[in-house]
């Protein structure tokens, strides 16, 4: 399928007056920045209704097949239809495990019926996905997931523990790696993939409080819970291949992603725009020869990451420490949040020291909470610490 | 508008193969035992590598063909230096190269093609603009008097006894202009080396008093200011490119001592003490080459815009912060050894101490950024 140029910019417009239409008031309450952030029902509301309203006019799904709820057209026009989300600043499209991971999977390995009954409820939002892949004795060694799931007649019954279930208490399906077996000589042939319901007896969440004070993960504990064979994905064994392809749909719309904004990307313009009216010694904080210092550091970690991302496509720029850039680039760009989103309440003077829920908070204490949950990032999927090592030991060759 | 704003970053044919080549030279020409022999030479490099330099056409490189160069720009300078930079090169090039650039944007080609053709040709040059410690003080003293002669000094003129050509910043009636000097030109005892803290380099104190310009020697105009503005930014660029190809060297030794030196029985590169600091050399690198090359792409022929100026001040910057760095860690991390003289982590603290020093450090430029960034 091509696209002429001409039809996108005829789409674009469109989007673009559609968004401007219909992007939603300020609730009055804090809305997620992530869908790592949804903490209670009056967010987890407002958000179904927005992405349902985006999928209703068109514009999620757009590369998915029509007859699962999809939109049949090429992933340019959802490329674009991403890009006037983000430009127009309008919430989240939250599902993000279905429409980023479970949705793009069932639509490339699964079965007719997986597809006729999974695609469309995660598009408008009905169905809430959550990933159950991590257990609190292997955060990072995923291959050692020890969640049993045995076949018993035309049933398998799940026991054990996952940890950082996002929505697990909001969620009606779940992508869980449970172990099949326990007697393979490799760790990972033993795993196996589920699409499993969550409204069965026998699994249970317990919502985590976070940092924030809010809630947005849980820890999800299955006994003898039982659920219907068919949820298999594939095969017994499986599972390990199919987790590790679930992690691959992460790079948008051209990867069979559904598209929509998985999260409100939050830039350095944006931490200098909340200074507004800062004072310090009476006068402008932007005055200040120390936080300008300061400043132009951060603008310049951030435009550092641009630049490296476009080096990195430059074959003979690349030839000291391969794979530097990109290996690299988690550490990076989670450390320059959380440093850019530290300064951020640095900078605001006593106000700084106020938080979401008291009504003169800057911003309703936006900085205050983005700079708490930045470490999700530098913590999730591997610390920091870990992403250290791990460029120091594949890039620089240093020991273990 | 977004406060990140351009982020081109092209890299052309020319580039690459300059890039390659300029690696290899260096590789064969300088390794370290040859960088050390030079160390307390009075000129600080060796006069063959420099002809064979100039006979592989890097001194014309950013000169138009009608001078005799090979009319790529400046741009194409860079890998060039980077290369250097890498194998520690202390030559003439840049101070040539800077020479060449101030003439040719402030004079143009054609009035001035004899010199910049010399220049092209491998004649050393440099320019002699600092009059005291401040690189943000635009204030000259050095002045052409009623007879036609020059008064005044300037300090810290790089590679001074090694050049056959001065380009003197002066004040004539009221407005900067640039004196053409040849070395012949200078009395005796005119030239005063001073003794640096990275003894890769050579600059010099050089009293201009008395010395008579020659015919059309003296460059005036309202081109003159504005190349001068350009001057600094290039040559702010093109430390920073060395300064680049420095840290990433230095970084090369760094993780080759992690690799083979052992402590309390394990080498101390396991250590993540050692390992995690390293890794934020590595990225400071990667940053620094990056903002180069950006910079690189931004700079052409004509006088410097305003994304080109932001692009060489953090290419500055970032570069300045990430040899300190470097520098500084590698000294730690070698230990005892690394208090010695043998070791060569002095080389790269020392280099890192004057090359901050040239052209504005990483606060100079980040000042001028802020203004640039914070106040549109």
């Amino acid at each position: 399928m091509s696209v002429s140029d001409q039809e996108l910019k005829e789409f674009r417009t469109q989007v673009s007056a559609w968004m401007q239409e219909n992007n939603p008031a300020d609730p009055g309450f804090l809305l997620p920045q992530t869908f790592m952030e949804v903490g209670d029902e009056r967010q987890l509301e407002f958000l179904r209704e927005w992405q349902h309203k985006v999928w209703a006019a068109g514009y999620l799904g757009m590369a998915w097949p029509r007859e699962y709820g999809g939109g049949g057209v090429d992933t340019a026009f959802q490329s674009v239809a991403d890009q006037e989300m983000r430009r127009h600043g309008v919430p989240i499209c939250f599902n993000v495990i279905g429409l980023g991971w479970a949705g793009p999977l069932i639509n490339d390995i699964g079965t007719e019926q997986e597809k006729a009954k999974y695609l469309k409820g995660i598009l408008t939002a009905e169905d809430i996905w959550c990933q159950g892949f991590s257990e609190p004795d292997n955060g990072s060694d995923l291959g050692n997931a020890q969640t049993r799931a045995v076949r018993d007649g035309d049933e398998y019954v799940l026991n054990g523990q996952k940890i950082w279930t996002t929505m697990g208490n909001f969620a009606q399906y779940m992508i869980l790696l449970a172990r099949t077996n326990t007697e393979t000589a490799r760790k990972y042939d033993g795993l196996s993939y589920f699409l499993s319901p969550m409204d069965v007896p026998g699994i249970e969440t317990r919502p985590i409080r976070k940092i924030t004070g809010e809630f947005g993960f849980t820890e999800t504990f299955f006994t003898d819970a039982r659920i219907p064979a068919d949820c298999l994905m594939g095969e017994e064994g499986q599972g390990w291949r199919i987790a590790m392809q679930t992690l691959q749909y992460e790079r948008g719309a051209e990867a069979g992603a559904a598209g929509g904004l998985a999260m409100v990307r939050v830039t350095v313009d944006d931490m200098i725009a909340q200074l507004d009216g800062v004072q310090r010694d009476g006068e402008p904080l932007l005055r200040d020869p120390v936080v300008r210092d300061q400043l132009v550091q951060a603008i310049m970690e951030e435009k550092a990451l641009a630049l490296g991302d476009k080096r990195a496509q430059v074959a003979p720029l690349t030839t000291d420490y391969p794979g530097s850039l990109p290996l690299s680039h988690k550490l990076r760009a989670t450390e320059m949040t959380r440093r850019m989103r530290q300064l951020a309440i640095g900078l605001q003077g006593a106000e700084g020291g106020l938080y979401v829920g008291d009504a003169e908070a800057r911003q309703g204490g936006f900085w205050q909470r983005a700079y708490f949950n930045s470490f999700s990032a530098t913590i999730g999927g591997g610390t920091s610490q870990v992403q250290a090592n791990i460029v120091a030991e594949h890039i620089l060759g240093l020991p273990k | 508008m977004s406060l990140i704003g351009n982020t081109a970053l092209q890299f052309s044919e020319e580039q690459a193969m300059l890039l390659d080549v300029a690696r290899e030279f260096c590789r064969d020409k300088s390794p370290m035992g040859v960088v050390r022999a030079q160390l307390e030479t009075d000129n600080g490099f060796d006069r063959d590598v420099w002809d064979e330099m100039v006979g592989l056409g890097w001194t014309g490189i950013a000169l138009p063909e009608s001078c005799g160069g090979s009319g790529m720009g400046v741009a194409t300078v860079v890998p060039v230096v980077e290369a250097m930079g890498r194998a520690m090169l202390g030559t003439p090039l840049i101070s040539t190269t800077l020479a060449g650039q101030l003439l040719l944007r402030a004079g143009g080609a054609g009035e001035l093609d004899t010199v910049l053709a010399e220049i092209a040709a491998g004649a050393p040059a440099s320019v002699a603009l600092l009059e005291n410690e401040d690189w943000g003080n635009a204030a000259i003293a050095c002045r052409v008097d009623d007879d036609g002669r020059l008064q005044g000094a300037k300090k810290y003129v790089v590679d001074a006894s090694a050049a056959s050509l001065f380009v003197v910043v002066v004040e004539h009636r009221g407005a900067a202009a640039l004196a053409l000097v040849r070395a012949a030109q200078l009395p005796a005892g005119a030239i005063t080396p001073c003794t640096l803290i990275d003894q890769t380099r050579r600059a010099a104190n050089v009293d201009f008093s008395g010395v008579e310009l020659a015919e059309g020697a003296l460059v005036t105009g309202p081109a003159v200011s504005a190349a001068l503005r350009d001057h600094l930014l290039l040559g702010a660029l093109l430390l920073a490119a060395e300064s680049a190809g420095s840290a990433a060297s230095c970084l090369d030794t760094i993780v080759d001592y992690l690799k083979t030196r052992k402590q309390f029985g394990k080498l101390i590169g396991s250590y993540q003490a050692l390992k995690h600091p390293t890794v934020e050399i590595l990225t400071a690198v990667d940053a620094t080459r990056s903002f180069v090359y950006h910079a690189a792409t931004l700079v052409g022929e004509t006088e410097l815009d305003r994304d080109a100026e932001i692009a060489c001040r953090m290419a500055k910057a970032q570069a300045t912060d990430t040899l300190l760095y470097a520098g500084d860690r590698a000294v730690q991390f070698h230990g005892g050894m690394g208090f010695t003289w043998e070791c060569d982590a002095q080389l790269y603290i020392r280099r890192a101490q004057w090359s901050q020093q040239q052209f504005g450090d990483a606060r100079h430029h980040r000042k001028r950024l802020a203004a640039l960034l914070l106040d549109a």
